[in-house]
């Protein structure tokens, strides 16, 4: 039986990293994921981990310090946010290409401009292709899990592939929920020591890392990475597993909520879920075939596997809390239309984006979702694949 | 220990192996392997790289002619990447994670560009985070690797691929940043200035002082570009002397705040003997131009005469 | 020269992992002396053995034995740049012709 606790999002992870006591952490502080160095630095100058704390003067650096922490063989944990994520760009993609597992909890938000710190999807969006695995997170209690899994899933041999943990800015990352937290002892135990086969400080075993990569080779080393992802998946559902022994708590690819038989589906991540669910059972209750999917592996994408849990809807509505700008839809939409095609699924879809800059997403708006859907299948019209949700002006 | 070639021919063992890729006659990689020499043959090290000529001619996979343990990540941030693996070490040996009877060291080298310019920020966090290591900046003026750009380290009036000798403006026109000074700034316990002259005994003796002094250490080490500054590639101690001899590039180092000059020449050369074998200044030495000279050693004579007072200011016993 | 094991032809499957080296120092199997123009000749009767032009050489071309002498040039390493020749005070190092 674990601890029953009353924490925020961002203190739910904090602790969890203490839980995990990585060698290091590099951070820089941004709203609304500074709480999470915050909390853990009082840890560090406490005495409570292990860690050596650097409090770096950049998110840049944050990331270049994390490098160079994991490839000495080191446990590595950072947290950011938005124009964070956004200014370690470039070394995000060096992370994974380097095939080094940091754990980061992203704690999402708007990606200026015009500058915003309130909650959607645009940075963990546009990080999609950076070749980390993205663990989305409904609530405190989810994001405490994943981030118990993340270092397991991250540093497995047949991984080896960074990883972030999202979760909704100010949403969930500032609101105390109950959690169920799990023993210091069980966790370090379920997480286990860090042993990288090749690193910098074995001096015994001199390495280097980060070459000029050329044209004989860099793309047979993207395509190990691409491979490395893939397996991701069977490694995610395997510690899953071996969590939901520990905690009675189950994680797959996704969540499926009232799927079975539903007719009219949401297809959506983090937080809303929690809004979608609410409105599906006060659709039950009249009789509407309300579900949900709730995607939780975002990379790698598991396509082939959400087109066979949606195989029996007559509509599906896919919600992105980014906006992917380039006139088509956003991206967890094209992410799983093409699954579902690959799947010869040809049922309706249609794209909602909605949330942008922390616009409140009320069962309101969700409700009027359904009520679309019930009418694209009444009418076997759909005139507006790519749409918004909650915009003024919208018609 | 005092210095003595001989000795350290043969028992320092060269860490940068041949192979590399750097042009003939670059003045960095005996600059890199001398540094490098000054460690003690039984300690391990850890080499960070900003992306630049070194880094591109030294690790090209599948080939590394680094004997030690060696990263590069990307161009800005051999300071920030570095202090993340010294971070990792200190965490590690305190809790028992490697021998304790090993020694790591932790050396980053970056060309000025990595250093003067887009690096310069995760520089100034490594150093001011007190992390044990040592940042080498092997100064040749300009963007080498990307073919011969200005970076804030370019003397005034150089002729570079984006500062061109052009018939208006005849080529820089700002003066060099003086990067040694803003590491002294940063109250770090070891900052030095110095080049390879004759038998790299300054150098040897500094890049020893930097490596051995706890805590953050910057060296400042000018490194000749035989393509970007146009010279014969035979040249390069030559123009290393000129260097030295000039006061363009005077050699010292700042021990907690104390500044000790280590050369002072003892007849101090016109600036044209330096400028003159260079392409880049050729320009300058053309009827009409001799305001440029003129200007160029005025700048030379103040900074060394600044320098000549600091020294008299923080460390009396010179 | 024993041929790397991680070529133009290995299979993915088979190349390490982001690029990285676990055989450091390899590079010393790379050959870059087809690079010379010029070629130094170490004239050994001249040679006095002060030192001078070992460490100024860029790509570790002169070798040095256990009694703290210089041999013959690596003229795999030399790329030719003659540094060695115009430091050496006792014109012991020649360009050949």
């Amino acid at each position: 039986m674990g601890i029953r606790e009353r924490l925020s999002g961002n203190e739910a992870v904090a602790i969890a990293m203490k839980q995990i006591n990585p060698d290091v952490v590099a951070a820089f502080p941004i709203t609304p994921s500074t709480e999470i160095p915050q909390y853990f630095s009082t840890f560090v100058n406490n005495g409570q981990v292990d860690t050596n704390f650097v409090a770096v003067e950049s998110e840049h650096s944050a990331m270049s310090a994390c490098i160079g922490s994991e490839a000495a063989g080191a446990r590595t944990m950072t947290a950011t946010s938005a124009n964070g994520l956004s200014l370690m760009w470039e070394m995000i993609y060096i992370a994974s290409s380097l095939r080094l597992p940091i754990v980061l909890s992203l704690v999402n938000r708007a990606v200026s401009g015009p500058l915003n710190i309130h909650n959607d999807h645009s940075d963990a969006m546009g990080a999609r292709d950076s070749g980390w695995i993205q663990l989305f997170s409904e609530n405190n209690q989810e994001a405490y899990d994943n981030t118990i899994m993340a270092n397991r899933i991250a540093e497995h041999e047949d991984v080896l592939l960074p990883l972030m943990v999202c979760q909704d800015g100010f949403i969930t990352s500032h609101s105390i929920e109950n959690i169920e937290l799990i023993e210091d002892e069980k966790v370090k135990e379920f997480v286990g020591k860090y042993t990288p086969k090749h690193y910098l400080l074995d001096d015994k075993n001199p390495m280097a890392i980060g070459p000029l990569d050329l044209q004989s080779y860099l793309f047979e080393h993207k395509a190990q990475q691409a491979i490395a992802m893939k397996n991701a998946k069977k490694v995610i559902l395997e510690v899953s597993k071996e969590f939901e022994k520990m905690t009675g708590r189950k994680y797959g690819l996704f969540e499926e909520y009232k799927l079975d038989d539903a007719e009219y589906v949401v297809v959506c991540m983090n937080s809303t879920a929690g809004t979608v669910k609410q409105t599906i059972d006060e659709l039950r209750e009249k009789g509407i075939k309300a579900g949900l999917l709730k995607v939780r592996v975002f990379r790698p994408f598991p396509g082939e596997e959400i087109a066979k849990a949606l195989s029996n809807a007559k509509v599906v509505a896919i919600l992105d809390k980014a906006d992917s700008l380039n006139g088509q839809g956003g991206a967890l939409y094209e992410d799983v239309v093409s699954g579902m095609y690959n799947e010869k699924l040809t049922i309706p879809t249609v794209n909602y984006i909605y949330g942008i800059g922390g616009r409140d997403t009320t069962s309101k708006d969700i409700e009027k979702v359904y009520e679309d859907l019930i009418e694209i299948n009444k009418s076997n019209k759909l005139e507006n694949p790519y749409r918004y949700l909650g915009l003024r002006g919208d018609k | 220990m005092a210095y003595n070639l001989q000795e350290v021919m043969v028992n320092k063992p060269s860490r940068l192996t041949s192979g590399h890729r750097m042009c003939a006659g670059c003045g960095a990689p005996a600059v890199a392997r001398m540094v490098l020499r000054a460690l003690k043959p039984e300690d391990h090290a850890v080499i960070a790289n900003a992306t630049g000529c070194m880094e591109v001619s030294t690790f090209i996979y599948p080939y590394t002619a680094w004997t030690d343990s060696f990263i590069h990540t990307a161009f800005e941030c051999a300071g920030a990447t570095l202090s993340g693996t010294e971070a990792a070490y200190q965490s590690m040996k305190a809790q028992g994670k490697l021998p304790k009877d090993k020694e790591t060291k932790f050396i980053a080298f970056g060309g000025d560009g990595g250093t003067y310019d887009i690096g310069l920020q995760s520089l100034s966090g490594a150093m001011e985070r007190g992390h044990d290591m040592v940042y080498v900046c092997y100064d040749n003026g300009a963007y080498m690797n990307t073919g011969i750009q200005r970076s804030s380290a370019t003397p005034k009036f150089a002729d570079t691929t984006t500062s061109p000798a052009g018939s208006v403006i005849p080529g820089k026109m700002q003066n060099r940043k003086d990067l040694t000074k803003i590491m002294v700034g940063h109250h770090i316990p070891y900052a030095a200035q110095t080049l390879a002259m004759t038998n790299f005994k300054d150098l040897y003796e500094k890049a020893e002082k930097a490596i051995y002094t706890e805590g953050p250490a910057f060296l400042n080490i000018m490194a000749p570009c035989p393509r970007g500054w146009g010279y014969n590639t035979e040249d390069l101690m030559v123009i290393n002397k000129l260097a030295a001899d000039t006061c363009y590039w005077p050699l010292y180092e700042v021990v907690d705040g104390k500044y000790h000059i280590t050369y002072k020449p003892a007849k101090k050369l016109p600036i044209e003997e330096f400028l003159k074998p260079q392409k880049r200044f050729k320009h300058m030495f053309k009827p009409g131009n001799e305001w440029m000279i003129k200007e160029f050693q005025e700048e030379v004579d103040r900074r060394w005469e600044e320098l000549l007072e600091l020294e008299q200011l923080t460390n009396k016993e010179n | 020269m024993t041929e790397n094991k991680l070529n133009p032809k290995t299979p993915y499957q088979d190349l390490t992992i982001g690029g990285n080296i676990y055989d450091a120092g390899n590079a010393k199997e790379f050959k870059t002396g087809d690079w010379r123009s010029q070629r130094p000749v170490w004239i050994e009767e001249k040679c006095k053995q002060c030192g001078l032009c070992w460490p100024v050489c860029p790509d570790d071309a002169i070798p040095v034995t256990k009694e703290k002498k210089r041999t013959d040039f690596n003229y795999d390493a030399c790329k030719g740049c003659m540094v060695c020749a115009k430091v050496c005070p006792f014109k012991a190092i020649e360009k050949e012709v």
